[in-house]
């Protein structure tokens, strides 16, 4: 992959970069700098792995002072900075630059005061996303943004990429269930918004924060909503014999007045592989599977489960299999939850995450197809069903750069459809280096102008994470 | 008013206001006007009003997602979601009556630019939450859009969210698209009586801390009461607790059941029926608890904890009636003495408690002389700024209706 241009690096600023690494080492406790090659070649990368940059230098603060010197000094220098919370980005968010520093939040990682009586938790950004919802467990209360990575990601990062999950559908996703933050803008300045009350006293500028993708500010604290976990779940499997049907079947539950807690889909390819991985036990002999959880006590999961099945009855599934146990429930969404990696041990794979209109569903699966035949690269689908979240996993070979750029070129394509039947380029993984010269499908010179002035407001010089989400062409920076 | 300029589609309204940030006119933006008392008074050349913009321009009931102009009336799009047996969640309140105007005169634009949301709030969100997609216009006079038309969308800054609450001063919308639910099939609520607002809102915060989905909690002042106009309510002069639970039929009576055992310590509620609960949390939806109250209104966000905390230290120094929704997190109060309409203690007592303050209803020559929405800090005083001529750079939406200076 190299069809995306990265900006010509500053070489005055790579010449100084001893003086740089010396000075840093006298902002924070100079262990908690990383010069030396090895140690930088681990943050060259994110997820995307296909792209590459070595960093000036790593910066691992322990806390917000820490970060507002760095920034302060690297304001005053014009070097860039790329914040990273545990680098699972999909889209090349934290991929560094040579003429950048890399300033990691994975020390910032403390619960700091948990409020059962507002149900709020105060964190420390770099905290991993599950860490919360383990912090609160005891009490019967859980952070429900899920996405599949929570064990790794942070919340720094779901709140830079404003990361979904699949029980968002019910729960809704990170701008949601953040309160407020403690933010370190690049002149050093520390701000605040939000906190316990729920409304914003002004403009919504944590609205704005959250999804900003690193550009904004260095995020090191912020304040969650918790929510008390529900008395039970189950979740059930519905196999069908095409997508279409299962499609059908989604719209329908929603029409009929339920919201199941997930929603979630899978076709041949993705059963096959998720299921070989996790012995999840899904039916192999279907072409769409969908994994329906709902929540409740135990009657009330059994008068909605019964529902679902009665409207699912009228698209003619050839599985219908309840989880009957807190262990196949488990081994249901293990295999749902490890679907990536999975896909990682067969093959390298390039996710997709273009949102449709439901009804479009069964059509944008055919075309979806049709686009990865005529690219000659195989296909396994998996998504966010009730929302209308794809993820196309399209499979290549990383170490063949013909077919890494065909994959890049699939890829695109997929999206450019996905855009074109109502939908938008990114559902949860957030635009990155990957969607960024994509970005004029989806709005217009207006629009993008109107975001960069934004932009322009918290970061003047475009020094945070300069590299992502705008086309390199056109734009408004200094 | 004849002098208001009556836009007919997004097309006239973005030449009009190009026209207008060409010729930098100053214009006082509004929907239906039904919010027109609330905020600063404006000082500008011409009002131009999107009432005229009106229709469900797309509604897909099984994606949960309907868009309309932004004159919309708000009880259209509700009714229009009714027939699908869906709704708003977040249960955009309707100040109209306590403002002195009639009811249900709201358009769905002003619901989104005020970001003011109902009880349901407190579990499912407020209008911003449930905001998708929008087309407007900045001051510059350009036409722009954010968002879309799906549930989840990451593409580009959340600028949809981002001019919520921004009251017309960072752009005005011509078109909203916005997240629909299913209505619950069943409603009941429990009511405690003669509750201190302290204990109530413990009641309040522990009914939420349970798995149980309680989706209002209200605390009404004795004084208050009586406003609602509800026999089921009981004796006159009690405070009244109401906590709501809406769920599917075949589930709603064991909720009430376990609900009432959980916060069993709080006394034995009475249980609100079907009708009687829905009769109640539309009356709320309205204010009608606020109904013949004369005095200036503060609305009052504050952490749930320390809401009666902050209403008593008010109280030491004005007279002062209260009801709390969002488990203490909402503070409705009035204030019947002072002559600044309480502000300098308000704003004192919010100072130190945490929190934050907006003026809703006072003579107009005391909203232009006090502050009426929060004063901010410095460095947010200084982004606000920024945002604002990032939209509006040469300041000609609703100038003056926040800030004097923004
Ligand atoms: C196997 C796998 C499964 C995944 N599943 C999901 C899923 O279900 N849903 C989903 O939404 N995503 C998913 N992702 C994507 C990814 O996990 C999310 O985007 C996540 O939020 C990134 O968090 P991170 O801590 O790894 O951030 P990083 O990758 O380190 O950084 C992400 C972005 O955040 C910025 N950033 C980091 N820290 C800060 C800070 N302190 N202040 C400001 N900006 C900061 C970075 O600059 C970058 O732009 C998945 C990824 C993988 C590899």
């Amino acid at each position: 992959m190299d069809a995306i241009a990265l900006p010509e690096p500053r070489e005055d600023i790579i010449a100084r970069r001893e003086e740089i690494v010396r000075k840093l080492k006298t902002l924070v406790a100079p262990d908690c700098v990383i010069d030396d090659e090895t140690g930088r070649r681990a943050y060259e990368t994110d997820a995307l792995t296909a792209y590459k940059r070595l960093p000036l230098a790593v910066v691992l603060p322990s806390n917000t002072q820490e970060v507002s010197r760095v920034l302060a000094y690297c304001n005053e220098n014009a070097i860039k900075v790329v914040a990273r919370g545990a680098g699972t980005s999909l889209c090349g968010g934290a991929l560094p630059q040579e003429d950048a520093i890399v300033l990691g939040v994975s020390k910032l990682n403390r619960v700091l005061h948990i409020d059962y009586q507002n149900r709020t938790a105060r964190v420390e950004a770099g905290i991993t996303n599950i860490a919360i919802s383990n912090a609160v467990a005891s009490a019967g209360f859980f952070y429900a943004p899920d996405p599949s990575s929570q064990i790794a990601c942070t919340l720094a990062g779901n709140i830079a990429m404003n990361s979904g999950g699949a029980h968002c559908l019910k729960y809704g996703v990170t701008t949601n269930n953040v309160l407020g933050i403690k933010m370190v803008l690049m002149t050093g300045e520390v701000i605040e918004f939000g906190g316990e009350a729920l409304d914003a006293p002004t403009y919504d500028l944590l609205a704005l924060i959250v999804g900003s993708e690193g550009q904004f500010g260095i995020v090191t604290e912020a304040t969650v909503r918790i929510l008390p976990a529900a008395e039970a779940a189950r979740p059930m499997l519905l196999g069908f014999e095409t997508s279409k049907a299962a499609g059908a079947c989604v719209a329908a539950i929603i029409g009929a007045g339920v919201i199941p807690v997930a929603i979630e889909f899978m076709d041949r390819p993705a059963i096959e592989v998720c299921d070989d991985f996790s012995k999840a036990g899904y039916p192999r002999d279907v072409e769409a599977l969908l994994i329906v959880e709902v929540e409740g006590s135990e009657s009330e999961i059994e008068n909605l489960l019964t529902r679902i099945q009665q409207i699912a009855s009228f698209f003619e599934p050839k599985v219908i299999r309840v989880s009957q146990s807190a262990e196949e429930s488990a081994a249901i969404w293990k295999g749902r939850k490890a679907a990536f990696g999975a896909m990682g041990h067969i093959s390298d794979y390039y996710c997709m995450d273009g949102v449709i209109p439901l009804r479009k569903l069964a059509d944008v699966l055919v075309e979806i197809s049709r686009i990865c035949t005529e690219h000659s690269l195989p296909v396994a689908n998996i998504f966010h069903a009730g929302d209308g979240n794809l993820h196309p996993l399209i499979l290549y070979n990383a170490n063949d750069a013909e077919e890494a750029s065909r994959a890049e070129a699939c890829g695109a394509e997929i999206l450019k459809h996905c855009v074109k039947v109502g939908g938008c380029l990114t559902g949860e993984h957030g635009v990155g280096i990957e969607k960024r010269d994509l970005m004029g499908l989806q709005f217009t010179k207006i629009d993008l102008e109107q975001q960069m002035r934004i932009k322009s407001v918290f970061d003047p010089n475009w020094l945070l994470n300069p590299a992502k989400v705008f086309p390199l062409d056109g734009r408004e920076m200094p | 008013m004849s002098d208001i300029v009556h836009p007919g589609g997004e097309y006239e309204l973005h030449q009009f206001i190009a026209q207008a940030a060409a010729a930098g006119t100053t214009l006082e933006i509004g929907g239906r006007g039904s919010k027109r008392d609330i905020g600063r008074p404006v000082q500008a050349e011409t009002v131009v009003s999107t009432a005229s913009m009106s229709g469900i321009t797309l509604y897909e009931p099984n994606e949960l997602v309907i868009s309309a102009r932004a004159g919309t009336l708000v009880h259209m799009v509700e009714a229009t979601l009714a027939r699908n047996k869906q709704q708003l969640a977040f249960e955009p309140i309707d100040l109209g009556p306590v403002m002195g105007e009639p009811e249900g005169q709201g358009s769905i634009g002003a619901v989104f630019a005020s970001n003011l949301s109902g009880s349901r709030r407190i579990l499912a969100g407020s209008a911003r939450d449930h905001f998708l997609g929008v087309r407007a216009i900045n001051g510059k006079g350009e036409l722009f859009k954010s968002g879309g038309r799906v549930l989840k969308n990451v593409t580009g800054y959340d600028l949809t969210r981002g001019i919520t609450g921004s009251w017309g001063t960072l752009a005005v919308m011509s078109e909203v698209t916005m997240k629909v639910l299913p209505a619950a099939e069943a409603v009941a609520t429990l009511v405690f009586e003669g509750l201190t607002d302290d204990v109530a809102i413990e009641a309040m915060c522990e009914a939420m801390a349970t798995p149980f989905e309680v989706s209002g909690t209200l605390h009404l002042q004795g004084e208050l009461v009586p406003a609602m106009e509800m026999d089921a309510l009981g004796k006159r002069g009690q405070a009244v607790t109401a906590v709501r639970l809406e769920t599917y039929a075949d589930s709603i009576d064991e909720r009430v059941r376990k609900l009432s055992r959980a916060i069993a310590e709080f006394g034995e509620p009475k249980i609100l029926n079907d009708i009687e609960a829905r009769l109640f949390w539309t009356n709320a939806r309205k204010l009608q608890f606020l109904q013949g109250t004369a005095g200036s209104l503060w609305r009052i966000s504050v952490a749930p904890r320390n809401g009666a905390r902050l209403v008593a230290a008010i109280t030491r120094r004005l007279k002062c009636r209260t009801a709390y929704d969002w488990s203490g997190g909402l503070v409705w109060l009035i204030v019947d003495s002072g002559r600044d309409a309480g502000a300098t203690e308000v704003r004192r007592c919010v100072g130190e408690i945490g929190g934050h303050a907006m003026l809703i209803r006072a003579e107009p020559a005391i909203r232009s002389a006090v502050d009426v929405f929060q004063t901010l800090d410095s460095g947010t005083a200084r982004l606000a700024a920024g945002i604002k001529s990032a939209f509006d750079p040469e300041g000609i939406l609703n100038p003056g209706r926040m800030y004097a200076s923004l």
